[in-house]
């Protein structure tokens, strides 16, 4: 029987097989990516046991979950101290700075060309690559199933495990094919089209499974909405996404720093294309999702599987005959401050946050900026703007998206993960409510007390000028 | 690690489902840089409420969490089992987990035991009933107990055996070195390698 995607690369990484069905294989890991949350206690348990790393080559960090989004060159020059008010955060930052000196890793630092949200830097930099193994101590490590490599998020103990070791005892994934039939009607995009599979499926859905997104209006794509796609993958619960690598996939890759070159590339294109998954191969499920059904998609409460399509209005709990999911609706709406009944277009929002590594990319950067081009955001909405990377900033303002955004009233930042977790300064005050093209809308995500509703780019850009959920179709 | 073959402890009951990691620990709790001394985050947002069952005075010594479905989902935070740990949970019941929870969970010896809902609701209500209800995990004979209630659980066979046998699992890994360097000659030509420090 032929094998999945999924399958094929777990099998090319198995340093030792299990013995029986519940003994884990020993998998080896192509890519470690590291930042300053959830490594400290990592490198301090090495410490303590006298260890060390033992590939710092196939292990990359960077500062990104803490760092502040408004700084300037020359305070970064004065060091950490002037430019992270914040101790805690400045300790964190600085103490990964002395663990990746202390252990040889690469880090790219504030300031650096390099330096930005962790799951946008490895691609950017041609590190991510199909049919590899990648981990991260960050739940979204899923978005790097965009290229065929087989990525999820690790524990802290597990980080620890991996950098003694560069590998992981593991029980094979289920498999499960999300099928998307059909095309996305223009307007509809990549977070919509994951809002709407996390909606369906639940936010447990996933469990245990490695999803494949596969079919017509997944190969549309372009690399940036196949990462969207496959970083919510977490989101529905899976260990990771994969996309089957192709044409659109080398295109993206091909010239990039880390991206093999002259015949290995002839021959990693070739091993990359026999990834794909088998024809006779089986999943363990399938779901099967009409991209041509599907029209923006914005949640209402506070997991990402309770959404729906922005012309809906808020459910009555009532009327969900599932127990759990009625009680869970009642604390959201509660949580929320929403009537049920109430229309989404008319729920206004405080703030809008476009950036993450969600939709922190230089397409969602350009697709929010049409939208706002001639146009201002609304009186009393606060919008901010941060790129996912320092390269995607500098690439936007090459294009001249800064202007735009400023000149529709918008803050143009830094790069960093900012509001999408709140750990560094920028957060929703008690009570705030956002439109937020993160990927949780978790109770007090984005500051405590603070409400967030998951839309897509195009979906915050049109609500920062309305000051209400809009889509850009209700701008004209 | 100290071995772990069981526990037994009293119990209290969260029965909501899609708990994350979020609610367990908030972020801006997350940039310490110690594996303990969490127990002042556990559920911080929800402490503020006085009815909240973790601020039942009655329920203070209890070390079983009966939790609902999906528990731990979101963040990889290993923060959030550190919180529970600290607070004193030493076992989470739930009908299923986050999957990353879960393996942190047995990375610290805290038992994340998954068990059917109707299983789970018997449990549910006989520990909101009484206080001093105690439920025992078994780790040995993968065995759930209390009284009038008997079930097995399912757990990977490695985690159960570095748990009984108090083993340190990098250790175990590192004794597999020379299948490791084996693997590492065999890696494709073309693999990136990041630059030096």
């Amino acid at each position: 029987m032929g094998r999945t995607l999924a399958e094929k690369v777990w099998d090319a990484h198995v340093v030792r097989k299990g013995g029986g069905t519940d003994e884990p294989d020993l998998l080896y890991i192509d890519l470690h990516l590291v930042h300053e949350v959830t490594s400290p206690q990592a490198f301090d348990g090495l410490r303590l046991a006298g260890r060390q790393v033992r590939r710092p080559d196939l292990t990359i960090a960077t500062e990104d979950h803490n760092v502040p989004t408004v700084w300037s060159a020359n305070l970064l020059a004065q060091g950490t101290g002037a430019a992270i008010s914040d101790p805690v955060s400045r300790t964190q930052v600085d103490t990964l700075r002395r663990n990746c000196e202390e252990f040889g890793v690469r880090l790219h630092p504030m300031g650096d060309v390099d330096q930005g949200i962790v799951h946008v830097v490895g691609p950017q930099l041609g590190l991510t690559q199909p049919g590899m193994t990648v981990v991260c101590g960050d739940s979204h490590t899923s978005t790097h199933g965009a290229f065929g490599a087989l990525a999820f998020g690790i524990g802290t103990s597990e980080v620890e495990h991996v950098l003694a070791t560069q590998t992981l005892p593991l029980r094979p994934f289920r498999t499960m094919a999300v099928t998307v039939q059909g095309e996305l009607h223009p307007g509809v995009t990549a977070k919509d089209l994951i809002l709407a599979v996390i909606a369906e499926i639940g936010t447990a859905g996933g469990q245990g499974h490695v999803l494949e997104y596969r079919g017509d209006a997944i190969r549309k794509l372009s690399m940036e909405a196949r990462m969207t796609i496959c970083n919510m993958s977490i989101e529905a619960g899976a260990r990771a996404g994969m996309i089957a690598p192709d044409a659109t996939t080398f295109e993206y890759l091909k010239g990039r720093p880390h991206a093999p070159q002259g015949a290995d590339w002839d021959a990693a294109v070739e091993y990359w294309t026999g990834l794909a998954t088998d024809e006779d191969a089986e999943f363990d499920r399938e779901v099967i999702i009409n991209a041509d059904e599907l029209a923006p998609f914005v949640t209402w409460g506070t997991n990402p599987g309770q959404g729906l399509p922005l012309d809906a209005t808020i459910p009555f709990p009532e009327q969900i005959a599932d127990e759990n999911e009625r009680a869970a609706a009642e604390s959201a709406l509660s949580y929320m401050d929403l009537a049920p009944g109430t229309p989404l277009r008319e729920i206004s929002v405080d703030t809008v946050f476009l950036g993450s590594c969600t939709n922190g990319r230089i397409e969602d950067l350009r697709a929010a900026a049409e939208v706002l081009r001639g146009r201002q955001v609304a009186g009393g909405v606060r919008m901010l703007v941060v790129p996912g990377s320092m390269r995607v900033r500098r690439q936007a303002e090459d294009e001249g998206l800064d202007t735009i955004f400023e000149a529709a009233g918008a803050e143009w930042r830094q790069a960093g993960c900012s509001m999408c977790l709140a750990m560094n300064p920028d957060k929703l005050a008690p009570g705030e409510r956002s439109a937020s093209t993160s990927n949780r809308n978790f109770e007090g995500r984005q500051g405590k007390g603070g409400r967030t509703h998951l839309v897509s780019p195009l979906v915050a850009a049109a609500t920062a000028v309305r000051g209400t959920l809009s889509s850009p179709d209700d701008l004209f | 690690m100290e071995p772990l073959t069981e526990h037994s402890g009293t119990a209290l009951v969260l029965r909501r489902g899609d708990v994350d990691t979020d609610q367990i620990i908030p972020a801006e709790f997350c940039k310490r840089l110690t594996k303990s001394g969490y127990e002042d985050t556990l559920f911080h947002a929800w402490m503020q409420d006085p009815e909240f069952v973790f601020n039942d005075p009655a329920r203070r010594q209890a070390s079983v969490l009966v939790a609902g479905h999906n528990f731990g989902t979101g963040s990889s935070r290993e923060h959030a089992v550190w919180a529970l740990r600290d607070w004193g949970i030493r076992v989470v019941i739930g009908t299923s987990f986050g999957d990353i929870f879960f393996r942190n969970a047995w990375k610290n010896g805290v038992l994340a035991v998954q068990l059917p809902e109707s299983v789970v609701d018997t449990l549910a209500s006989k520990v909101d009933a009484d206080p001093s209800f105690v439920v025992t995990v078994d780790v040995e004979a993968c065995e759930v107990r209390a009284s009038g209630l008997t079930h097995g659980f399912q757990i990977d066979k490695r985690p159960r055996w570095l748990l009984l046998n108090g083993l340190d699992d990098i250790a175990v890994t590192l004794g597999r070195d020379e299948l490791i360097t084996g693997f590492e000659a065999g890696r494709k030509p073309w693999l990136p390698r990041v630059g030096a420090a």
